[in-house]
């Protein structure tokens, strides 16, 4: 197996404040991986600063091999050069909790728009893709649609679609289903349990418990910026070990 | 005065009024966002000088500021006084680009964090990110502000009589007062009025044609 992911020894604090304390992870091909834990347990930064959208204290953060972020012998991070960094932020994509969808864009275009402005894609062969990957997100009858006439369910498909059109290797969701009316969540639950059956490597930070478990081949459970448990669903969610995640996970039993 | 020859004279007048009104525009638009860069600065420096800037362009009146362009080069540093119309234009745009900087700044400051975000995961870049994705929402936000500014622009070219430059109510203020009359009032106040019932149709039709999206 490759390693798709590596985390090592990440730490990030705001303002004094330890948010993220010596996490270390690992993400391999094909890998669905749900981040588990209380609200304010540091799951959304892991999140950002695996995407680069914080930059961490420490650590290190390795794509393919390749690294990102290392930490010198004087204990600050050293970023990799400009081109290289460009290199590793196009293995991951990432699907927001508010979408972020490009409002004054089309569907089609905020799907194929950073495939022929940032990848250099031919026009021709990018407006096909788009078009596949709307209809795999049946969504093919939208393209010409704006965001803001879309229902939420309809919007992070669209938000899934971009991310995919630029094939990353990894694909990040931050808790995708947080935004949507209940009625909704069930339809993007399905695109990703479909993007899982593709083997689709994802690392998922969701409050959705069931799903979780019946997605995720690897589930982390984060609480006070620490992994408190992690393992295979059906012993972290199925027979918890740790105190704290039998507490975490009694909050969601009817 | 026939009304023929009054409504000759002021339209001349009314072609300088236009050019004040275009040339003013054409600069200050531009210099304002580049302005609002140096205010929105993470160099404290910058950021207190343009802040510094447009706190005298807002707080002093513009006619003032027109007889410091003028009369200035000379008072202050001994040099020969520059021509009158170049004065008006570049007082003009240095007034108009610092109101232009603040609704720019309120503008791009009201855009989602977020927007930033998903460009950058996308790998856009920064003047990609900005010029694809943030500024065309920034223009949608502040049109109705910029339309404000523009029509106060229409209005504000009659300050060019005070370094003596002849746009069109310098010379209906010099007609009335040699034929004891009113009517250049009344044509000069409908000039503007035409002027800027034109300037709103036009902000109003861009207004609708970015309608599109929310």
């Amino acid at each position: 197996m490759v390693k798709y992911l590596e985390i090592r020894n990440l730490r990030k604090s705001f303002g004094g404040l330890g948010v993220l304390k010596d996490i270390s992870l690992k993400v391999e091909e094909g890998q669905v991986v749900a981040i588990i834990g209380p609200s304010g347990s540091g799951k959304s930064t892991l999140l950002r600063c695996a995407t680069m959208l914080e930059t961490m204290d420490s650590g290190e953060l390795i794509y393919l091999g390749e690294n990102a972020v290392t930490t010198g012998d004087d204990g600050k991070i050293v970023l990799a050069p400009p081109r290289k960094l460009r290199k590793i932020q196009s293995y991951y994509g990432l699907v927001f909790q508010n979408f972020n969808l490009f409002p004054h864009y089309s569907v089609l275009k905020n799907v194929t728009d950073a495939l022929i402005t940032v990848q250099k894609k031919n026009k021709i062969e990018a407006l096909e893709l788009g078009r596949e990957l709307l209809q795999k997100m049946a969504l093919e009858d939208k393209e010409d649609a704006y965001p803001h006439q879309l229902s939420g369910g309809q919007q992070q498909r669209v938000s899934i679609a971009r991310a995919l059109a630029l094939n990353p290797k990894v694909l990040f969701f931050d808790e995708p289903t947080s935004a949507l009316d209940p009625e909704l969540i069930g339809e993007i639950l399905q695109v990703i349990k479909d993007l899982a059956a593709e083997r689709m490597t994802m690392v998922i930070v969701t409050h959705e418990i069931t799903f979780a478990r019946d997605v995720a081949d690897h589930i982390i459970f984060i609480d006070g910026g620490v992994i408190v448990e992690e393992g295979p669903p059906e012993e972290v969610i199925g027979n918890p070990q740790n105190e704290r995640t039998r507490a975490f996970l009694r909050r969601f039993e009817g | 005065m026939e009304l023929s020859v009054l409504l000759l004279k002021l339209t001349e007048g009314m072609w300088i009024s236009t050019k004040i009104f275009v040339l003013t525009l054409l600069f200050s638009l531009p210099l304002g966002l580049f302005v609002a860069f140096g205010r929105m600065s993470k160099n404290p420096f910058i950021m207190n000088i343009v802040k510094l800037y447009i706190s005298v362009m807002r707080g002093t009146p513009l006619v003032l500021q027109l007889m410091v362009v003028y009369y200035g080069p000379y008072f202050i540093f001994k040099l020969s006084t520059p021509d009158r119309f170049l004065a008006v234009i570049i007082g003009f745009v240095l007034n108009y680009a610092a109101y232009f900087a603040e609704i720019y700044r309120g503008g791009i400051e009201s855009i989602d964090i977020g927007q930033y975000e998903a460009a950058r995961v996308l790998g856009y870049n920064k003047s990609q990110t900005f010029l694809k994705i943030i500024f065309p929402q920034v223009v949608k936000r502040i049109l109705p502000a910029v339309t404000n500014e523009v029509i106060t622009l229409v209005k504000d070219t009659s300050l060019a009589f005070v370094i003596s430059v002849s746009e069109m109510f310098t010379l209906a203020k010099a007609i009335a007062s040699a034929q004891r009359s009113v009517l250049p009032y009344v044509v000069a106040g409908i000039f503007y009025y035409v002027f800027n019932f034109i300037v709103a149709v036009v902000m109003e039709w861009w207004e609708n044609k970015l309608a599109y999206f929310s």
